[in-house]
């Protein structure tokens, strides 16, 4: 399939989940999605596209919570990212490790950063931030603030 | 049958990522492993986003000393990928002769390393001893050993010199003929095989499940690599092969690496006779809003970076994501199930710059201290040395 193949076949496919698509350049495609078709367009890309799972990148832009799923279809070197926009008052999303395990350390990774929840993730523990981080200070968060961190220094950490 | 925890990690002065690795283990079967992570996380993603684009350059230089070339290689061609710019060809060579460096002298650490965890010592001393000629020509080419500071968004911050080619030559063909020793060391030996092949097996699903990259996937026959599905620099004017493997297992992976570093040799001998003329730097002054991603083929597999900018001097996001990070998870499904002498190599198979076995500690569950790291690698290099005996070599 070509490029144009697999982009029409998409929009066709998912055109009740899929609200805008950005076509940037020859090799980058942003696809913005709605959060609860994740795992069903995920699905179709992983396997029945072929594609490989890069990475997932959490952004905070203020009015939204955004994550980015980045794909690789590597026969065709189109990079595929949907873009899911999170209300801040609702920071949850379907997990995807169903899908396939290398979701698995990315999810935790944008949980604890981030503060969203992925409905379904088997082990959603620490995987950067140390035992002594307070609960609910996410760091790449736009309104994060430096906390108290005397404590920890006082026992000489 | 009991089960025994043993805590290997976290600190070790070799290991540029301290990891905490929990395995339990029946007698001498692997039956779990888990990983705690963190232990070095410096925020370098919102770091960067407190640094102008040319600053965050040499910030995220700084994420690795080994790939120190592979993060600002995906992170300028992120930011070139936000303004849709092409490099001038010249920068595109040079990009590539230095990417290529940096994974030769890489894949001849890890080569060592591993010689060592089996017990095989004159690979380790040989192997960086020749890795010793690629930190000079690296050194002659940007300056330094390490951290070679040549990136800059637009193309490279130092041209090479005309004169200093023929040296350059010189020291990179003089590895070829320990290169081809090693090689032969490493395919013929059957002691090696005994060691290293059919254990810590990845299986091409696996591979495709954890989203494994580089040479831990293609020895488990996954045929991809970015410099061929999606060609950067200056790897579409070079003839060179990506080398796949079918196994999966240790000796497959070594196998890869080191026929990975002929065709390295290859392809900076073909950059450096075929250098163009012309410029070396774009001058890009203003980077507009926009979102841009960067991708490369470090030498432990995909390096990936996201960068969004604001129209201002500064990136607003800035994500790093290293190979090891998805390679690391695979060990659920190569570790579990093999022996405890074995786990060492497996874990370095995959080349996480796992050099923390000195750290490691096998414990019964009463907590009593049985071995310290240092006899777990004895442990591993008795076992190499007993099929030794066993096999007349």
């Amino acid at each position: 399939m070509t490029r144009e193949d697999i982009l029409n076949d998409l929009s066709v496919r998912f055109k009740d989940d899929i609200i805008d698509v950005f076509d940037k350049s020859p090799k980058r495609v942003y696809v913005e999605i709605k959060p609860e078709s994740i795992v069903k367009l995920v699905s179709y890309i992983f396997k029945d596209l072929g594609a490989r799972f890069n990475i997932a990148t959490g952004v905070d832009t203020r009015q939204h919570m955004e994550i980015l799923y980045h794909f690789i279809i590597e026969d065709i070197n189109l990079l595929v990212s949907l873009r899911v926009k999170l209300p801040k008052s609702k920071l949850e999303i379907d997990s995807l490790v169903s899908v396939f395990e290398a979701a698995n350390w990315i999810e935790r990774e944008i949980h604890e950063m981030l503060g969203i929840n992925f409905n379904g993730h088997p082990d959603l523990r620490r995987l950067f931030l140390s035992d002594e981080w307070p609960e609910g200070v996410h760091p790449l968060r736009c309104d994060y603030k430096e906390w108290d961190k005397k404590a920890i220094r006082d026992r000489g950490v | 049958m009991a089960r025994t925890i043993v805590p290997i990690g976290p600190y070790h002065p070799l290991l540029e990522e301290p990891e905490f690795f929990t395995l339990t283990v029946e007698g001498e079967r692997v039956v779990d492993i888990d990983v705690r992570m963190g232990y070095n996380h410096r925020g370098i993603e919102k770091l960067s986003e407190m640094k102008t684009f040319d600053q965050s350059t040499f910030v995220i230089e700084r994420i690795c000393g080994i790939c120190s070339t592979s993060h600002p290689f995906a992170y300028t061609r992120a930011v070139e990928d936000i303004i849709t710019v092409e490099v001038p060809e010249r920068a595109k060579y040079i990009r590539t002769i230095i990417a290529e460096g940096e994974r030769i002298h890489s894949h001849l650490l890890w080569l060592g390393l591993a010689g060592h965890f089996l017990g095989y010592n004159t690979v380790f001393m040989w192997a960086w001893k020749i890795r010793e000629e690629i930190l000079d020509v690296m050194e002659i080419l940007s300056g330094n050993r390490n951290n070679y500071a040549m990136f800059k968004p637009g193309g490279v911050r130092r041209d090479i010199k005309s004169e200093d080619i023929p040296e350059v030559l010189k020291k990179i063909d003089s590895i070829v003929p320990t290169l081809e020793m090693l090689k032969k060391a490493v395919i013929d030996d059957p002691v090696l095989h005994a060691r290293t092949k059919g254990i810590g097996i990845l299986s091409k699903a696996d591979a495709i499940n954890y989203g494994a990259l580089g040479p831990t996937s293609r020895a488990s026959g996954v045929a991809r690599d970015v410099r061929k599905d999606s060609p950067y620099g200056a790897y579409d004017k070079v003839e060179w092969e990506m080398i796949v493997a079918q196994n999966g297992d240790v000796f497959d992976k070594a196998v890869v690496r080191i026929l990975e570093t002929f065709e390295s040799i290859k392809i900076i001998k073909h950059c450096l006779l075929n250098l163009p003329e012309g410029e070396i730097d774009l001058n890009i002054k203003n980077i507009p809003p926009g979102e841009g991603i960067g991708h490369i083929e470090a030498p432990r597999g995909e390096t990936f970076h996201y960068v969004k900018s604001d129209g201002t001097n500064r990136p607003v996001r800035h994500k790093v994501r290293a190979p090891t990070f998805m390679n690391l998870p695979t060990f659920k499904a190569t570790v579990v199930g093999e022996t405890i002498s074995d786990a060492t190599i497996i874990m370095a198979a995959i080349d996480p710059c796992y050099c923390c076995t000195e750290r490691m500690a096998v414990r019964n569950t009463e907590g009593k201290k049985l071995y310290n790291g240092e006899e777990l690698v004895k442990l591993s290099q008795k076992k190499t040395e007993k099929i030794r005996q066993e096999s007349g070599c």
